[in-house]
């Protein structure tokens, strides 16, 4: 008989069934999407991205509903690997194959850490049920708790994408197939959030207030560093890569928050913290699959991914530019669409937050509500960047000028997941006290008394307040203020030759931030001058570039020392038969020796 | 609950029209303190005036955005007002923060439609102005989000040490935000230091009124939070109304002292200018926790 085996395989609770319902939102809007995006794929390949599309979305509902530790790292680990050969599904391309290696490489770094800390807690438990593991939690030394704690933090930020462990996300996340980067960016990435609310909420409990301040900070951390990489970068779907870094933050400030306002004991203040990060947990994964599903359709229209070379997509992509519209609106968190409501759940936690509290902590709280403040206006930036620059003005090459609107599929897959980008905004009446009591439940208080009044009539004031006055605007435009119209050429202070070179261009556009945060991005640049004579030059280069700071300082420098010590182990196998045996025999009297000794 | 709602919708009324007025005094103001004539406090309603009536001019390159920008940023900056008039302080403090902050967030929606409209016509001029916008004022979103902060949990219906940095702080935010010197430089159409001129450049006619309109009235927005930030106790008195136009006149007359005294910064500087209010922010957060 096997003892390790569980005995609770499955496990139902308002967490799970929260999750599920994320999954499916995404899930079959993305694979309706699937359809139109590999209509002109051989049925080989179909059926490959088919095959391996389902089984990663199943081994993602096998996580959430996994009752014990034993089968949640089984499922955790298929999910990682169908999604690498969903991330190499290209595998002809370099890129594809190296951006696969990135990923393979830091997700098992993380499960390798998962591993360990369940282990432990196995050693503790004697079993690997949840409900075992909850009850030895109690009675773990603080210093082994923590040992769990900091091993699965890095474990779940690992794939969650957390700054500094974010690395293969920019990477992993564009080079898949779109529909993939949206289940991947909208959902995958949440499971690592489920995680974390599963262990540090649910079960190792009681937590302390410091693993809510280290959430917290890391939140702060991924937000700032995931936005401005995505002010910088300019190809689409790494630029939506890297907002998933900085929404992430957002959500792990909320949880971060409603651990540390758990442990003080100051529950009303955690139910509204975790209520904004399961809330925002939901509209990132709306948004960014919308604008996933969006980044492909302009990718199948014009095989293009870098903005500086569209422009003018809204004339002849009218749809899929508003459906980017949406999104865009969305994620910038305005009003009355859903970022909003969550950015701003958010802003209220750290308010009521401060307000219970007394010195250095309501100075924290004020700092990392500055922080979210600051992170808005730099997503907003970076959104008026690529929807302005990929949509707006003239196109910038001859790609984007042939451009065609995509096909019906596509559509009905974009439009289904725009639909509750609005909804989830105006509709916060309904769909906020759902999540409240979700976010009760998790953390196991059901009479905190948490007002939401304030969240579910605002959205639909303000909606109506701003469309009511907007037709109040245009009804007098149409009705009573006939003016005339002219459609002329655009200002050119008398050039007489505006095209779209001239046009602004998305590195252009960002060059203030690159310029405020120069200490962070070390930008250089590089300039050549290809002469015909002295006097003439007839062609001339000048890139601009910024430093990833935590590849280059952090990654390559440990991506060198691996290969170096790798070398000095490889003299230890020099080939000889009588030194493996003269190894196998030192083993063996070691072996003895220690046996003799314990 | 209803006459509420109509005392709401009254104010926001009178506190719209009222709005370019505002203009006119700091514009007189400025224009007496250089020893100039200058045209009359009115001249904002004969520009709103002049520009309803004329003919628009529409850039062959535009969509539909570049039309509804302005609907846009006329409606929110009246959804602004609507809430700020709402979330007067001193009864439900975290309430009235969370309405404070919804107010920059509908005002940031104008924002990005803006924006979005620099780009839309395809000039140099109109994407030079939308990133200008939002850099600025996504640098200038802490300080201000702090600032409100730390106001409504001094309650603001006293006078307090915290209460006065936050609206120092503040201050500082309005003229980043209403495009003041030194940040900006509402005169100038000299392509070198303007941001949200440049933004614009491509509008006419009654597009561009109702985004003269906006602005006024996105001023008249900020002027009064400043006013119960850094008059905190002067909402209760008798003669309410008049007491209130004179915070505000007060407001705008500092405002255009101000203007005269200093010169335009460099675009980079805005940085410091509000990184600084930021910290002066945090001031008053420490301030407030320390229970001053």
């Amino acid at each position: 008989m096997i003892t390790f085996l569980p005995k609770e395989f499955f496990l139902f609770d308002s967490l799970t069934i929260f999750f599920f319902a994320v999954i499916g939102l995404i899930c079959i809007p993305s694979a309706i999407f699937s359809i139109g995006y590999l209509r002109e794929e051989a049925l080989k390949k179909k059926l490959i991205s088919w095959v391996l599309l389902a089984a990663f979305i199943l081994s993602m509902c096998f996580v959430i509903i996994s009752g014990n530790l034993f089968s949640f790292l089984i499922f955790w680990e298929l999910m990682s690997l169908t999604s690498y050969f969903l991330v190499v599904l290209d595998y002809k391309h370099e890129k594809s194959i190296r951006a696969g290696t990135i990923y393979l490489v830091m997700t098992h770094i993380g499960t390798a850490c998962l591993m360990a800390a369940f282990f432990i807690l196995y050693n503790y438990a004697g079993s690997f049920d949840y409900s075992a593991v909850k009850e030895a939690a109690f009675a773990l030394p603080p210093s082994i708790r923590n040992i769990i704690f900091l091993l699965l933090f890095i474990g779940f930020a690992t794939k969650a994408g957390v700054v500094p462990m974010h690395i293969w996300l920019p990477y992993a996340h564009p080079q898949a197939p779109s529909y993939v980067s949206s289940i991947m960016s909208g959902v995958m990435i949440k499971i690592a959030v489920y995680g974390m609310i599963r262990f540090f909420v649910m079960l190792l409990l009681p937590a302390p207030a410091w693993w809510g301040a280290v959430i917290l900070v890391f939140g702060i951390i991924s937000c700032l560093v995931g936005v401005i990489y995505a002010l910088m970068d300019h190809d689409l779907k790494k630029l939506l890569a890297y907002h998933s870094v900085e929404n992430i933050g957002i959500i792990l400030l909320g949880v971060g928050a409603a651990i540390f306002f758990a442990a003080r004991g100051v529950i009303p203040v955690a139910a509204l913290a975790m209520c904004a990060a399961l809330y925002h947990l939901v509209n990132h994964a709306l948004f960014k699959g919308l604008l996933f599903l969006c980044s492909g359709s302009v990718y199948k229209a014009t095989g293009l991914r870098d903005i500086e070379k569209m422009g003018g997509l809204i004339k002849t992509m009218p749809a899929t530019a508003l459906f980017f519209l949406i999104g865009a609106m969305g994620i910038s968190a305005l009003p009355p669409l859903n970022g909003f409501v969550s950015e701003w759940l958010t802003f209220q936690a750290f308010f009521s937050g401060a307000v219970e509290s007394q010195g250095a902590v309501r100075i924290f709280m004020i700092v990392s509500a500055a922080a979210l403040a600051l992170t808005g206006g730099l997503a907003a930036a970076c959104f008026v960047k690529a929807f302005g620059i990929t949509f707006l003005a003239l196109p910038r090459s001859a790609r984007a000028r042939e451009a065609k609107e995509t096909g019906f599929m596509m559509k009905t897959g974009m439009a289904l997941l725009a639909v509750p980008v609005v909804i989830f905004g105006v509709g916060a009446g309904f769909i906020a006290p759902v999540i409240l009591r979700v976010s009760r439940a998790v953390l196991g208080v059901q009479n905190a008394e948490v007002s939401l009044y304030l969240a579910s009539v605002l959205p639909v004031l303000i909606a109506v307040v701003v469309l009511g006055t907007a037709l109040a605007v245009f009804l007098w435009f149409r009705f009573c203020l006939r003016t005339g119209q002219v459609r002329y050429n655009t200002w050119d202070c008398g050039y007489y030759a505006l095209d779209s070179r001239t046009e602004y261009t998305a590195t252009a556009f960002s060059k203030p931030f690159r310029i405020a945060f120069s200490f962070f991005l070390l930008p250089y640049h590089k300039s050549e001058k290809i002469r015909d004579s002295f006097y003439h030059v007839s062609k001339f280069m000048y890139e601009t570039h910024t430093t990833l700071v935590f590849r280059k300082f952090f990654y390559e420098p440990l991506v060198r020392f691996v290969y170096s010590f790798a070398w000095k182990v490889r003299k230890l196998q020099p080939g000889s038969i009588h030194l493996y045996i003269l190894y196998i025999f030192i083993t063996l009297a070691g072996l003895i020796a220690l046996a003799a000794i314990f | 609950m209803l006459n509420t709602i109509m005392v709401i919708i009254g104010k926001v009324f009178a506190l719209a029209i009222f709005a370019p007025l505002v203009s006119g005094i700091i514009r007189k103001t400025k224009n007496t303190i250089r020893m100039r004539n200058g045209p009359s406090v009115l001249q904002p309603y004969y520009n709103v005036r002049k520009l309803f009536l004329k003919d628009e001019v529409i850039s062959k390159n535009a969509s539909w955005i570049f039309y509804a920008a302005p609907v846009i940023v006329f409606a929110g900056s009246i959804c602004a007002l609507a809430l700020v008039l709402m979330a007067r302080p001193g009864h439900l403090v975290s309430n009235s923060a969370a309405i404070l902050i919804a107010a920059f967030f509908v005002l940031s929606l104008g924002r990005f439609f803006m924006a979005l409209a620099g780009l839309d016509a395809g000039s140099s001029f109109g994407g030079m102005g939308s990133s200008r916008e939002v850099f600025i004022s996504s640098f200038a979103e802490p300080a201000a989000f702090v600032a409100v902060f730390v106001f409504c949990m001094g309650g603001g219906d006293s006078f307090r040490v915290s209460g006065v940095l936050a609206g120092f702080a503040l201050f500082m935010v309005v003229i980043a935000e209403t495009s003041r010197i030194p940040v900006d430089n509402q005169e100038t159409h000299l392509e070198l230091t303007m941001v949200h001129e440049a933004m614009v450049l491509e509008y006419s006619g009654r597009s561009l009124a109702l985004i003269e309109l906006a602005s006024h009235i996105k001023q008249m927005v900020f002027f009064i939070m400043l006013s119960w930030c850094l008059f905190p106790a002067a909402g209760t008195a008798p003669w309410g109304w008049a007491v209130f136009s004179a915070e505000i006149g007060v407001i705008g007359i500092a405002m255009a002292f101000i203007e005269i005294s200093v010169a335009k910064m460099r675009l980079f500087r805005t940085v410091d200018f509000l990184s600084f209010s930021f910290f002066i922010a945090l001031a008053a957060s420490i301030a407030s926790s320390l229970g001053l």
